[in-house]
């Protein structure tokens, strides 16, 4: 009988890195994966490097932290349905349009630069509305875009030199202006514009996410200046709240999923 | 203050769920699990009673943690049930008699046959309100007694129980073998067809006819009552409903008024219009039922068009030909093509029900040809629940003498847009999906919390009724009157497949 090849220590190494990933909902430093897995910081830091430069993770540019990477979750199965999405956001997008009184939709990333509608429900009040599933929206110009740009490397490398289309007065045209306040969303966890995309609409949008904490989609709220923001024309905190709620009741579905 | 919350309890054909409901009859959580289907021959399905009851325990404390809440912020529970699915068990032991034998199940079709020889299949309809079908839990009871002569005896004392799923389940919860409470409400009971649909109570005469036992039957109870206080799984919370599944969506929908109906699509769907304090007998092929009964208030009885075959038909291609993934793909695979390509799918998996009451039909695709891909394959089975649907309804038009004006519908299936679309289209009148799709369980809560005072009436609860989506029709009458022939023509092809001397076997 042939001799079995050794096992490759290295490519261990890199296995046990990636489900340390996998474990977590938070991205981790190298310091932090070095500790919990027992190696050298030089030597977890080679892996990661090598491990980001195949995209299987990603570096959160701000905190400089890694977590799963995008490509690898496309390695690990089809994307996310998107009628999936709707599915299993259903209740939890009801919900969200009943405690707060104001329309709720899902967003997908399209192309680059537009996002897409998956779901909708109607403000609660009765009155006429019409189904705005399979829309695109501006994704720079929207709280539901913002939500999803935020955390999608791909996409913000593109914005520095960018020069956006302009809706209103209040849209952010320049690039960097967008990169600064996406920095703040990641920050917070939310998403909102005032009257950016169309006069007399506010919106609030949370980031959902599948396997290993990528970001899917955003859900949001949107609704009238007044009511969706306080008097110096702020989003209302309680209802930033809720739409971080829903956000991630949604995320715990699609987690169940995939169990 | 604290929040107050109901927890209902639906106990489905494929999962039972949990979900706790506000004051406002908002959603605040969900816990569920599925069970295990056994088909245990062609035309057999069944439950294993004791594995629904362990998922109960296991889904209502997680439903409960899930709010952030504590046991003693639930106010009532209310129960929902798959309708028609029976099961025998012990009043000693509390140990189930073999299988539940499901809604779905056909084993009956010989029993059935024979006894419809004698007098028409309608026979019992003016006592019962329904045909003779396999879809009934009445002749269920006669097969399950007619295996085993010590059984038929043991049944006769009493020491062996028929429930459905809410019988079931309720008698779990009160304590089982220890003082467990052996009952039942009208709207499940009118499914039987044991039941004097005028006097709500068990018949001698269709006792007779089905050979079941008194003493093996539950006590049957309004719909709204507390009946008692579980002693497990929320040991003290008062149990104050239990309802049919489709007849709580009605009540979910606040369909309270006479000429006021819904749609649910579930595993199965069903049309049920609330026909006020007389029960109304079909000549369109609807049953007779109960809708609710509040207390010892007059019942308010209800029409129904029950599709045996819609999300099942869905979950078939998922899991027996494994064409997607999940359930909601469908919608993705049916949009990769423009139309059905000429192709029908009529899915008589378990005879035919409303309004065909066909129990010999079985499933049948046709329109084959090389052209034919498997998106065309998924726009032939979302276009065959809207089909049906649309027999549902004129038979419903045809009764009542008035036109539907617009469809409510609720249940898991109302996510896929494309299929709601499609409903718009081939009934050509707009269709509406309100803000809490899970109706089933927001009626048995709603029940439940009338029972015990936390909605103090039944108006009330209209307010929380909001519409969330509406689709309105698209397509050409021209187009919709040609497809539809076309359905028509597939539905008579797949009459008569079964022989007689089949019926025995499947």
């Amino acid at each position: 009988m042939a001799r079995m090849p050794g096992k490759v220590q290295s490519i261990e190494r890199a296995a046990a890195v990636l489900r340390l990933l996998a474990q977590g909902p938070r991205p981790l430093g190298v310091v932090e994966i070095a500790h919990a897995l027992g190696l050298p910081k030089g030597t977890a830091h080679g892996i990661i490097r090598t491990l980001h430069a195949v995209g299987f993770v990603d570096q959160d540019a701000r905190t400089g932290k890694y977590r799963l990477g995008s490509q690898l979750v496309r390695l690990g199965g089809a994307p996310l349905d998107d009628n999936e999405l709707r599915a299993r956001a259903l209740n939890w997008s009801d919900t969200l349009a009943s405690r707060t009184g104001e329309t709720v939709r899902i967003g997908v990333l399209g192309s680059a630069s537009e996002v897409g509608i998956v779901h909708h429900v109607f403000r609660p009040d009765d009155s006429v509305q019409v189904l705005q599933v399979g829309d695109t929206l501006p994704a720079h110009a929207c709280a539901l875009g913002k939500a999803i740009l935020a955390f999608s490397p791909d996409a913000t490398a593109s914005l520095k030199q960018a020069t956006l289309e302009r809706f209103t007065a209040r849209t952010i045209t320049n690039g960097r202006v967008l990169l600064g306040q996406l920095s703040t969303v990641r920050e917070r966890g939310w998403a909102f514009d005032v009257e950016e995309l169309s006069l007399g609409e506010a919106g609030i949008a949370a980031p959902i996410r599948d396997h290993g904490g990528v970001v899917v989609g955003a859900v949001g709220i949107s609704g009238s200046p007044q009511s969706v923001c306080d008097g110096g024309r702020n989003p209302r905190p309680a209802l930033a709240a809720r739409v971080m709620e829903t956000a991630r009741a949604i995320t715990g579905e699609l987690a169940m999923r995939r169990q | 203050m604290t929040e107050r919350y109901v927890a209902a309890i639906d106990q489905g054909t494929t999962s039972t769920r949990c979900i706790l409901f506000d004051h406002a009859g908002r959603l605040a959580s969900v816990a569920q699990r599925e069970h295990k289907q056994h088909f245990p021959r062609p035309g057999w399905v069944e439950h294993d009673a004791m594995e629904i009851w362990r998922n109960v325990e296991r889904i209502v404390p997680q439903a409960v943690a899930q709010a952030r809440a504590q046991p003693d912020q639930i106010v009532a529970l209310g129960i929902a049930n798959q309708r028609e699915t029976s099961v025998l068990w012990e009043r000693r032991t509390g140990r189930p008699v073999g299988n539940a034998i499901t809604w779905q199940d056909t084993r009956t079709a010989g029993l059935v046959e024979q006894m419809s020889a004698d007098g028409g299949p309608d026979r019992f309809r003016d006592r019962c309100g329904l045909p003779l079908m396999t879809y009934f839990s009445g002749p269920r009871a006669r097969w399950m007694l007619s295996q085993d002569a010590v059984l038929r005896e043991q049944a006769e004392h009493g020491e062996v129980l028929f429930g459905t799923m809410e019988s079931w389940l309720i008698w779990n919860l009160t304590g089982g073998p220890d003082g467990g409470q052996h009952i039942t409400d009208v709207t499940n009971a009118s499914r039987t067809m044991l039941m004097d649909i005028q006097t709500l109570q068990w018949d001698d005469e269709l006792l007779d006819a089905f050979h079941v036992p008194r003493a093996m039957l539950p006590e049957i109870r309004p719909n709204v009552e507390v009946y008692g206080h579980a002693t497990q799984v929320l040991p003290g919370t008062p149990i104050g409903a239990a309802l049919g599944d489709q007849q709580a969506a009605l009540f979910g929908q606040t369909c309270f008024s006479p000429g006021e109906a819904k749609c649910t699509y579930g595993t199965g769907a069903f049309l049920l219009l609330n026909t006020g304090a007389r029960p109304v007998r079909s000549s369109h092929g609807l049953l007779t039922t109960v809708g609710y009964r509040i207390g010892n208030g007059d019942p308010t009885y209800a029409l129904e068009g029950s599709i045996a075959v819609t999300g099942s038909l869905v979950q078939w291609l998922r899991d027996r030909l494994e064409l997607i993934g999940s359930a909601p793909e469908i919608e993705t695979l049916a949009r990769t093509v423009d139309d059905n390509g000429g192709c029908y799918i009529v899915p008589a998996f378990s005879g035919l029900f409303a309004p065909h009451w066909r129990s010999e039909a079985r499933g049948l695709i046709i329109g084959l040809t090389s052209y034919i891909t498997k998106g065309h394959l998924a726009r032939a089975i979302l276009e065959a629940t809207a089909w049906q649907t649309r027999e549902v309804v004129d038979a419903m038009n045809a009764d009542s003498g008035l036109a539907l004006t617009g469809l409510r519908v609720d249940g898991g299936m109302t996510s896929d847009h494309l299929l709601m679309q499609t409903i718009a289209d081939v009934l050509g009148v707009p269709v509406e999906r309100p803000m809490v799709s899970e109706t089933v369980s927001l009626g048995a809560a709603y029940a439940a919390g009338l029972a015990v005072g936390f909605w103090p009436e039944l108006t009330g609860l209209r307010h929380h009724w909001h519409r969330a989506a509406r689709w309105l029709p698209e397509m050409e009458a021209s187009r919709r009157e040609r497809e539809y022939d076309n359905w028509k023509r597939a539905v008579q092809r797949t009459y008569g497949w079964l022989r007689p001397e089949d019926a025995d076997e499947a």
